[in-house]
């Protein structure tokens, strides 16, 4: 498969602050691609880039096969964007925003207009500025689902949605997914980002940390474990991979990496196993992990 | 101020708690702005009263220069009436009084606006009202520094009318008679600001109020019969002050206190009975799908200014209609023989009529400029407000969506200057019984003005294309160039420098003769800085 979005070393600097710090970014054709980092860490800088707002200071990107910059108005004839803050014209509706939008953007299919609009619970006849955070943030993304397009790149999408309206939100890029579509997903909400994504990249200060499918990022992590065994065992401690080992008696609990976790289990069997649990880290761990991995307190 | 800025001892109740620091952070945001306005009234103040004392320094030549502008009905239209020309003081300060409260009124109204509006707006204000702040706070802070401001202008002008030699007691008189124009449209715009939700149509109602009052005096200080306009207009009232006459009206600056109590008073009211963010007129639902035309950057471009040129329209049609129909009676505003000796000397009423119908047109020639200046940044509120990022990822482009805002700029000036032309010949031809030969005539001098507004209008995309933080700046540079209109000849600035104004190259009409020159030159000017900013825009990023 190809790619739809291909980043490597990208740079660009506000003055003096770095916000791209040599970002890689590979999303395949036909993918949900999760695009996650701490506030701050260059996802919305990286999206504007894609779609030729900004200009790169340095490295390449290429999407949908053209350049980002250059041929911006042709590749946005084959895109949809949602930016994360939604504001719209105060004068104009919310059904007016979704056609003109739409109508831009080479047109939009009217039936699938309605559907949306009635799934998402949505109001088109108000002004722009009598919409509450979250029905703002919905016009934007009824317009970009409501196109025809290849690819859909959302910033933070489902920011102020309520729970019902974020279930909307998946099923919707679920069947986009199905309908062959590729979407670039800016996410907090790590929910979201398990149930929808196929791969995710996760970036910390400008730069691609991680990026894999869940499965893989997992692999990558720590699993705690937590056993009684027949007797007291040693050397667990100084085996490579295992961390914050307690060693009570003939309990034992540790992290361990989950790559190690096979040579962990092979030694602890050699004195017997009474009970043993094993719990993969959780998303949330996962996450943490990556995003706070230079803070102090918890590298200790 | 330290005794304003003092934690007050109110009941949470009263609903101004928390002025103190809304009055200290409004102080801090305007730390430049406020000393830039204030020193402009010092310079002008200075400028003013140091030139006139070199070059009209006798009594002789004052009362010979009373004589003649003084008589002029176009320069009372433009600066008020010239009751005390042969004083030093009244001289210096002719162009000044209206000009001086002009300023002071716009320091008022964008300070205002901007303290109160302008925060509520993009729901800044509801972050600092979640806090302990009452609900009139932020107006309170806004109208004490807009107050505050105006009272510092007094001894600024008085000042500045001193180091050129005018007596304390006229000098101070006349700053409070500036300042009372200040303290006036702080109250207008307390009004405005609760009217709408937006904080620019704060500002543009509060403008237009300006321009109605300026209007107002014009059309009363010239015309006799209907001079009671000048007392309904707080512009007017500065001037009614005659600051430097032998009994100085003061009374007139009660009638102004007692205006800004009232305007401030129902300020305070529509403001306890409204929401926060929410205008007092509720909006309305509007339609569920975009219209067949409603599909092209143009399109919105037009959606988004058309309400503006509207109101622009409006005000065009009454200020030529108003300005055209006393044109024509103008000649009787100088009666004695004496006078008309000497109008029929400088070329007869009917030069007298055509220089006022040429200030009527060069009045609406910066009427244009300004709404110009509007629509064009309007482009950069749009890239500000991050409304124009979602447009730009779609097919349009960036040249694309600058232009449709330029194209609707320059079609409203031209349309504009047309319609006010129009107007004002078919007022003036009505009462001249001439209709056929002055719609034209005034047609022409409207459309004359139209390279240089443009020009304005060019100068603000090149800023938002080129030095983007800087957009706003359009608005100073059409301020200055005003002011050099009005004051580089008193302050004897070398031509060159006169130059730099495009209104300075903009024919005379009806009455002077036009060459292509000035107009070729000033609309390729124009062009090459529309095309530079164009492609800055091009090159730079959005946001
Ligand atoms: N126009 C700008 N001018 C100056 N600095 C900017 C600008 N845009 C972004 N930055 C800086 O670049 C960095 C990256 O910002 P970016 O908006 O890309 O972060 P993000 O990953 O989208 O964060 P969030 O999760 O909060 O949306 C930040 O440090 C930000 O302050
Ligand atoms: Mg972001």
């Amino acid at each position: 498969m190809s790619d739809a979005i291909s980043v490597t070393g990208l740079f660009k600097s506000f003055g003096r602050t770095k916000a791209l710090d040599g970002l890689d970014l590979h999303v395949k054709t036909g993918e949900v691609h999760g695009f996650l980092g701490p506030n701050g860490a260059g996802k919305s800088t990286t999206i504007r880039i894609l779609l030729g707002l900004l200009r790169a200071d340095g490295g390449t990107a290429s999407l949908l096969g053209g350049d980002p910059w250059r041929d911006a108005t042709t590749l946005h004839r084959r895109l949809a964007y949602v930016p994360g803050d939604v504001n719209l014209w105060p004068t104009l509706t919310g059904g007016e925003v979704i056609d003109l939008l739409g109508r831009l953007r080479g047109g939009l299919d009217p039936k699938r207009r309605a559907e949306l609009l009635d799934r998402f619970d949505l109001d088109p006849r108000k002004k722009g500025r009598s919409y509450s955070k979250g029905n703002r943030q919905k016009v934007a993304l009824v317009a970009a689902l409501a196109s025809d397009v290849e690819l859909l790149v959302l910033d933070e999408p489902t920011s102020g949605l309520d729970p019902l309206m974020e279930e909307v939100f998946r099923d919707c890029v679920a069947e986009e997914r199905r309908g062959g579509r590729t979407v670039l997903l800016s996410s907090h909400i790590l929910a979201e980002v398990e149930a929808l994504c196929d791969r995710v990249s996760i970036i910390r200060g400008g730069r691609t940390v991680e990026t894999g499918t869940l499965a893989e990022l997992r692999h990558l992590t720590r699993t705690s474990v937590s056993a009684e065994l027949a007797g007291p065992v040693d050397g667990v401690a100084a085996m490579p991979g295992v961390y914050d080992l307690v060693a009570d008696g003939n309990r034992l609990t540790c992290e361990v990496d989950t790559a190690r976790l096979d040579e962990l289990l092979r030694r602890l069997t050699t004195v017997g196993v009474r009970s043993l649990t094993s719990q993969p880290p959780t998303l949330e761990q996962l996450f943490l992990r990556h995003y706070e991995a230079d803070r102090p307190a918890v590298s200790a | 101020m330290t005794a304003v800025a003092a934690p007050a001892p109110v009941a949470r109740g009263t609903g101004l708690v928390g002025t103190g620091a809304l009055v200290r952070l409004a102080l801090r945001r305007d730390r430049v702005m406020l000393p830039v306005w204030l020193g402009v009234q010092f310079l002008l103040a200075a400028g003013s009263a140091s030139s006139v004392k070199g070059l009209y320094a006798t009594d002789a030549s004052r009362e010979a220069f009373a004589a003649t502008a003084g008589n002029n009905p176009a320069t009372v239209a433009m600066y008020g009436p010239s009751t005390d020309l042969a004083t030093l003081g009244g001289l210096a300060t002719w162009k000044l009084g209206v000009y001086g409260a002009a300023l002071l009124a716009l320091m008022s109204i964008f300070t205002l606006v901007r303290h109160t509006r302008g925060d509520e707006e993009p729901g800044r204000l509801e972050l600092v009202c979640a806090g302990v702040v009452g609900r009139y706070a932020a107006l309170t802070a806004g109208v004490i520094v807009a107050l505050a401001a105006n009272l510092v202008a007094v001894p600024v002008v008085g000042v500045g009318l001193m180091s050129g030699g005018i007596a304390a007691s006229g000098a101070f008189a006349f700053g409070f008679a500036v300042a009372a124009a200040g303290f006036v449209f702080t109250g207008i715009a307390a009004v405005t600001a609760q009217l709408t939700e937006a904080s620019r149509a704060a500002n543009g109602m509060a403008a237009a109020t300006l321009a109605a009052a300026y209007l107002l005096r014009a059309v009363g200080d010239t015309t006799h019969q209907v001079s009671f306009l000048s007392w309904i207009s707080p512009l007017g009232w500065t001037l009614q002050v005659r600051a430097f006459a032998a009994h100085p009206h003061f009374w007139v600056l009660g009638l102004a206190l007692v205006a800004t109590a009232v305007l401030l008073t129902t300020g305070y009211a529509l403001s306890g009975h409204r929401d926060i963010g929410a205008g007092l007129v509720p909006p309305r639902p509007g339609p569920a799908v975009g219209g067949p035309l409603l599909r092209s950057p143009l399109a919105l471009a037009w959606r988004l200014s058309r309400g503006l040129l509207l109101g622009w329209a409006v005000a065009f049609v009454a200020v030529s209609a108003a300005l055209g129909s006393v044109a024509a009676g103008i000649a009787d505003f100088a009666s004695t023989a004496q006078v008309r000796d000497m109008i029929t000397k400088l070329g007869g009423e009917q030069n007298l009529v055509d220089a006022y119908l040429s200030f009527a047109m060069s009045a609406a020639g910066i009427l244009a400029a300004v709404y110009a200046t509007q629509t064009v940044l309007r482009l950069r509120t749009e890239e500000t407000s991050l409304r124009a990022e979602p447009l730009l990822a779609t097919r349009v482009g960036r040249i694309r969506w600058a232009a449709s805002h330029l194209a609707v700029a320059a079609v409203g000036v031209v349309g504009l200057l047309a319609l006010g032309g129009v107007v004002a010949g078919l007022a003036h031809g009505l009462r001249t019984h001439d209709v056929g030969g002055q719609v034209p005539r005034l047609l022409a001098a409207g459309l004359v003005q139209a390279p240089a507004a443009l020009l304005v209008a060019a100068i603000a995309m090149f800023l938002i294309g080129v030095l983007p933080r800087l957009s706003t700046a359009a608005w100073a540079v059409l301020g200055a160039f005003l002011l050099l209109g009005e004051f580089g000849g008193l302050f004897k600035l070398n031509q060159r420098v006169l130059d730099v104004s495009p209104f300075t190259h903009t024919p005379r009409l009806p009455g002077a003769d036009v060459t292509a020159t000035p107009i070729v030159a000033l609309l390729l000017v124009a062009v090459v800085l529309t095309a530079a900013g164009l492609i800055g825009l091009r090159r730079r990023d959005i946001g």
